[in-house]
């Protein structure tokens, strides 16, 4: 079909290649530059209207604010204006594919959203009479039977505010558990070398001195590196299952016996639970706590950086040293023990990590997920994460350095290397043009166990046609990687911004605007 | 099973693919568990699967029985306060590219966060009175903990004064992370009296003091002025935080950096976010410039691109602990983004005068309200300033009370009761929280309700 015969033509100016004209706003189409709001706000204006009334009396002693706070205030269609600008220089999951190794990027189902946001929920107190919040202490009680039955563990304090908090709450029992035991002298964790940042971090900040563990060269802890170092002042281990190089450790049931007969705990890091959801139990393994972060197996959201949720799963053998508060069903219904009756029968716990009961807004999504997917739909995650994963691993290893393809299937993430790139190249030539392509980059150096890293995570909730094309993406961006393609080293080229200058902000931070007329 | 709404793989993509990946079949993927830890089926007592509709069923029947906040007159606080959130708010961070997208670790398509990190550090640390704040906390009981931690790393003392208005819960924290770090803490409980525990405090700090962590307004709803504490301090070498459970205080009175303070840190629940039973919350945590480095949390800072362009960044990250790892400032690896976010729109709506006519009108309900509730026989006010919150001397024990009027429909505060159990001299305290939610009908609902109940 032709069109357009007669009549107006559209033309299309002479530019020259490269040469676009700049346009007088700075903005590009639906690219739209936002400034600051201390930019285009000022002190009067305010987008919240409040009842006319006198508010001229005061009990504030001599403390009333006299001199200006310097906050800017919009009218209510600048701020929508304002706040949806910026959202649309974000990537997301709801705009494509998010294959953020170890951080499970997968669908948000709004369905959860639109819970949490029950009245019922959201406009309760933490400190109301327990007669008034029964429900929102069943909803707590029934996450709670679910977190136990699906890790096949005794019980879970719910109130970490996220996984490394959860770490913090399962390292603090196993040194409660010692000191109770009269072996406080247990001072050394051992960590993989492979492990997420925060486990030596929290095991540092208990006390504890960090060893590491290597990794043995298809991407496994090291066992008989980990038993020889078992010894009477050994306090436990934290390992991750699945890993970070995204392999189930298959010796971790024989690890754990080994370190129960040292003497010793063991802390499962649970970020990748999301691969074994249903079809692996953690209890079966010897672990004697392990975190869960919501917003990674039961997909609450993860907001542009929190917040999340941690609970922690226990053994028998912790359980008396798990924190306050937590949620106990009664004859007549449900309450809270909390520092006023923990002594009845919960004396050994090592105390309260928060204010007030946990993150219930997360605890409601996760109900709701957990409930919409059911047991059998549970297993069905893992096993479709772990499926796309694999495909990817396949789809790919002949194109990317695959260091432990041969270590046979991987779990829920595939782990590439930067080895067959071109001299100069990087994994972040790579990410920075995977930009381009419309998708969010994997992990990148990260674990360091493997040079150059690329972690590869693509959860359950793509379909086919989406990893197809992002396989084809990423095997187009490798390829001109290996081939030494320069424009990569300048990628992105069609985001918001270019690459940013990170060595400037840690030299000169700028943390808060200032006004440079002033 | 059949197909899942949130699962958009067919059965035949998945032969496809198992044949691409050369299995066959999926239990050939899960090779390496070993045998005696593989479940042959889904895990028994659990339900399967469940539609949209049964699970919102399920869902709201478990919320409908709650007692809803907005349903009632209500008056709780101690350290969670009912403030209307405009609904642009809860609109706007439902927006997906802010809801799901993660921690900005790609700054080129992630400049909607950060620069809305960059706004909102720049709002706390106004709102604060300190130089620089950072990219939020899980909570104002966390953000608590951290600075005592800071202060110790920064005065290598770990003696810290805890006053005895601070929230008992933060205190409970403080002391569970203390017996495992080495941190002396010096705790009490607070006095039914108008006078804060400043003096004693003054008093107690020593060349061994790391801190003074003091409550701004106090667990009992009062006011003082922090200037000679953090004289004080300053003269032993000891930093003085404050804790800021209610911002919008600081819409009517003057801020703790203002006063001095090294450090502030809060809870921003009041702003955007929601009562939501105790979480999540958001912390906010400030300080003067020459602690930065000493700081846990993330910080977004300003920088160029490539081309020039101003953009942002996650920066100092040499602090945390995916760089520093055993030796990093906390093992904290996120914040509180999206409620962050909700703070941080709720208060550019606000502005400077919209925060200052909200904290006012707060400010005037709570002085009638306590005029009023002072009026019912048996009853006296204690405190003789205050911000929006205050407490009342019953005569006789609160927490039954307390009890008896949420039968009535009334939530008529926190009981000292509930927060100090077993300390008797503080039984007969109740704190009532009066923001701009309170009308007067809910005041004299309250007022009436007690003169009867304690008739």
């Amino acid at each position: 079909m032709t069109i357009n015969q007669s009549g107006w033509k559209p033309t299309s100016p002479e530019a020259k290649d490269g040469e676009v004209a700049a346009t007088f706003t700075g903005n590009r189409a639906l690219m739209l530059e936002e400034k600051l709001i201390f930019e285009i706000g000022d002190s009067e204006t305010t987008g919240v209207d409040f009842a006319d009334g006198d508010v001229s009396g005061s009990r504030l002693g001599n403390l009333t604010r006299k001199d200006p706070i310097g906050l800017p205030g919009l009218s209510e269609p600048e701020t929508v204006r304002h706040y949806t600008r910026l959202s649309r220089q974000n990537y997301a999951i709801d705009l494509g594919l998010f294959p953020l190794g170890s951080c499970t990027m997968k669908h948000n189902p709004r369905l959860n959203e639109k819970m949490a946001r029950l009245g019922g929920f959201s406009d309760v107190h933490p400190l109301q009479p327990v007669d008034t919040v029964q429900g929102a202490l069943e909803v707590i009680h029934q996450l709670a039977h679910w977190l136990v039955t699906l890790t096949g563990m005794t019980s879970v304090a719910m109130s970490p505010k996220a996984g490394a908090h959860g770490e913090l709450c399962g390292i603090l029992a196993i040194k409660a558990a010692l000191e109770k035991r009269g072996e406080g002298h247990r001072k050394v964790i051992l960590v993989p070398e492979s492990a997420h940042g925060t486990n030596p971090a929290t095991a540092a900040f208990a006390g504890f001195s960090v060893e590491d563990i290597p990794a043995t060269a298809d991407g496994r802890v090291n066992t008989a590196a980990l038993k020889s170092r078992l010894g009477p002042d050994v306090a436990g281990v934290m390992i991750t299952n699945p890993n970070t190089c995204g392999l189930f450790e298959r010796d971790l049931k024989d690890i754990s016996d080994a370190v129960h007969a040292a003497g010793g705990y063991v802390y499962c890091d649970g970020a990748n639970f999301n691969a074994i959801v249903g079809r692996v139990r953690p209890g079966d393994l010897g672990v004697d706590a392990m975190h869960i972060n919501l917003h990674k197996t039961f997909s609450t959201p993860h907001g542009g950086g929190g917040p999340g949720s941690g609970p922690v799963v226990f053994s028998e053998a912790l359980t008396p040293f798990a924190p306050l508060p937590f949620v106990e069903k009664t004859g007549e219904g449900f309450r809270l023990v909390e520092e006023e009756n923990a002594d009845d029968h919960h004396a050994d716990s090592f105390g309260r990590m928060v204010a007030f009961h946990g993150q219930m807004g997360m605890f409601t999504r996760a109900l709701t997920y957990i409930l919409s997917h059911g047991a059998d739909g549970l297993r069905q995650v893992a096993e479709d994460a772990v499926l796309n994963a694999n495909y990817v691993l396949r789809s790919l290893e002949n194109t990317l350095d695959a260091p432990f393809a041969k270590s046979g299937p991987c779990m829920h993430e595939a782990i590439f290397s930067d080895e067959n790139l071109a001299d100069g190249f990087s994994t972040i030539d790579v990410a920075k043009a995977l930009i381009d392509e419309g998708f969010h980059p994997m992990t990148m150096y990260f674990p360091l166990v493997v040079h150059g890293a690329m972690l590869v995570e693509p959860t359950e909730t793509e379909s086919k046609a989406a990893l197809d094309q992002f396989i084809g993406a990423l095997r187009s961006v490798a390829e001109r990687a290996k081939a030494g393609d320069p424009s990569l080293k300048t990628a992105p080229h069609f985001a918001p911004r270019a690459r940013l200058d990170e060595t400037l902000a840690a030299r000169k931070p700028v943390l808060v605007w200032k006004d440079k007329a002033a | 099973m059949e197909r899942m709404r949130y699962l958009p793989l067919t059965s035949s993509d998945r032969a496809e693919m198992l044949s691409v990946i050369g299995a066959g079949s999926v239990d050939d993927l899960f090779v390496d568990v070993p045998e005696s830890a593989r479940l042959s089926g889904p895990i028994e007592g659990l339900p399967n699967h469940a539609s949209e509709l049964a699970v919102e069923r399920h869902m709201t029947a478990l919320a409908r029985k709650n007692m809803v906040a907005g349903d009632v007159p209500f008056f709780l606080g101690c350290g969670a306060y009912r403030h209307h959130v405009p609904a642009s708010v809860d609109h706007l961070i439902q927006r997906g590219e802010f809801l799901t997208a993660y921690t900005p670790y790609q700054p080129e398509i992630a400049q909607g966060t950060l620069q809305m990190l960059f706004e909102f550090q720049t709002q706390v640390a106004r709102l604060l009175g300190t130089d620089v704040a950072n990219a939020s906390m899980y909570d104002g009981s966390t953000a608590c903990w951290e600075a005592i931690g800071m202060a110790r790393r920064i005065t290598k003392k770990s003696k810290a004064i805890l006053s005895s208005g601070l929230h008992p819960h933060y205190v409970s924290v403080a002391k569970t992370m203390a017996k495992y770090t080495g941190d002396t803490l010096e705790t009490g409980t607070p006095v039914l009296t108008a006078e804060t525990d400043i003096d004693q405090m003054i008093a107690a700090i020593d060349g061994d003091t790391s801190c003074v962590v003091v409550q701004y307004p106090d667990i009992l709803g009062r006011i003082a002025d922090l200037t000679t504490l953090a004289e004080a301090c300053h003269a032993k070498k000891a930093l003085l935080i404050a804790v800021v459970t209610e911002p919008v205080a600081l819409g009517a009175i003057r801020s703790p950096g203002e006063m001095d303070a090294d450090i502030v840190v809060g809870e921003g629940q009041s702003l955007g976010v929601g009562l939501q039973f105790g979480g999540p919350y958001v912390g906010l945590m400030g300080c003067k410039d020459k602690y930065i480095r000493q700081m846990p949390g993330r910080f977004c800072g300003e920088t160029v691109d490539a081309d020039g362009k101003r953009g942002f960044v996650l920066t100092l990250s040499t602090r945390e602990q995916h760089i520093r790892r055993e030796k990093a400032t906390s093992n904290i690896c996120t914040n509180s983004g999206l409620c962050a976010l909700a703070f941080s729109i709720h208060m550019t709506l606000l502005g400077e005068a919209g925060l200052r006519r909200m904290a006012g009108i707060n400010h005037a309900n709570a002085c009638r309200a306590a005029d009023r509730l002072a009026k019912v026989p048996g009853v006296k006010l204690v405190n003789d300033v205050f911000f929006n919150e205050f407490t009342l001397d019953l005569g006789r024990e609160a927490r039954p009370i307390v009890r008896t009027l949420a039968e009535r429909g009334v939530l008529a505060g926190v009981s000292l009761g509930r927060l100090y159990p077993g300390e008797d001299a503080l039984a007969n305290g109740l704190v009532v929280a009066v923001t701009e939610t309170v009308t007067a009908e809910d005041i004299e609902t309250l007022a009436k309700a007690l003169e009867e109940v304690l008739a």
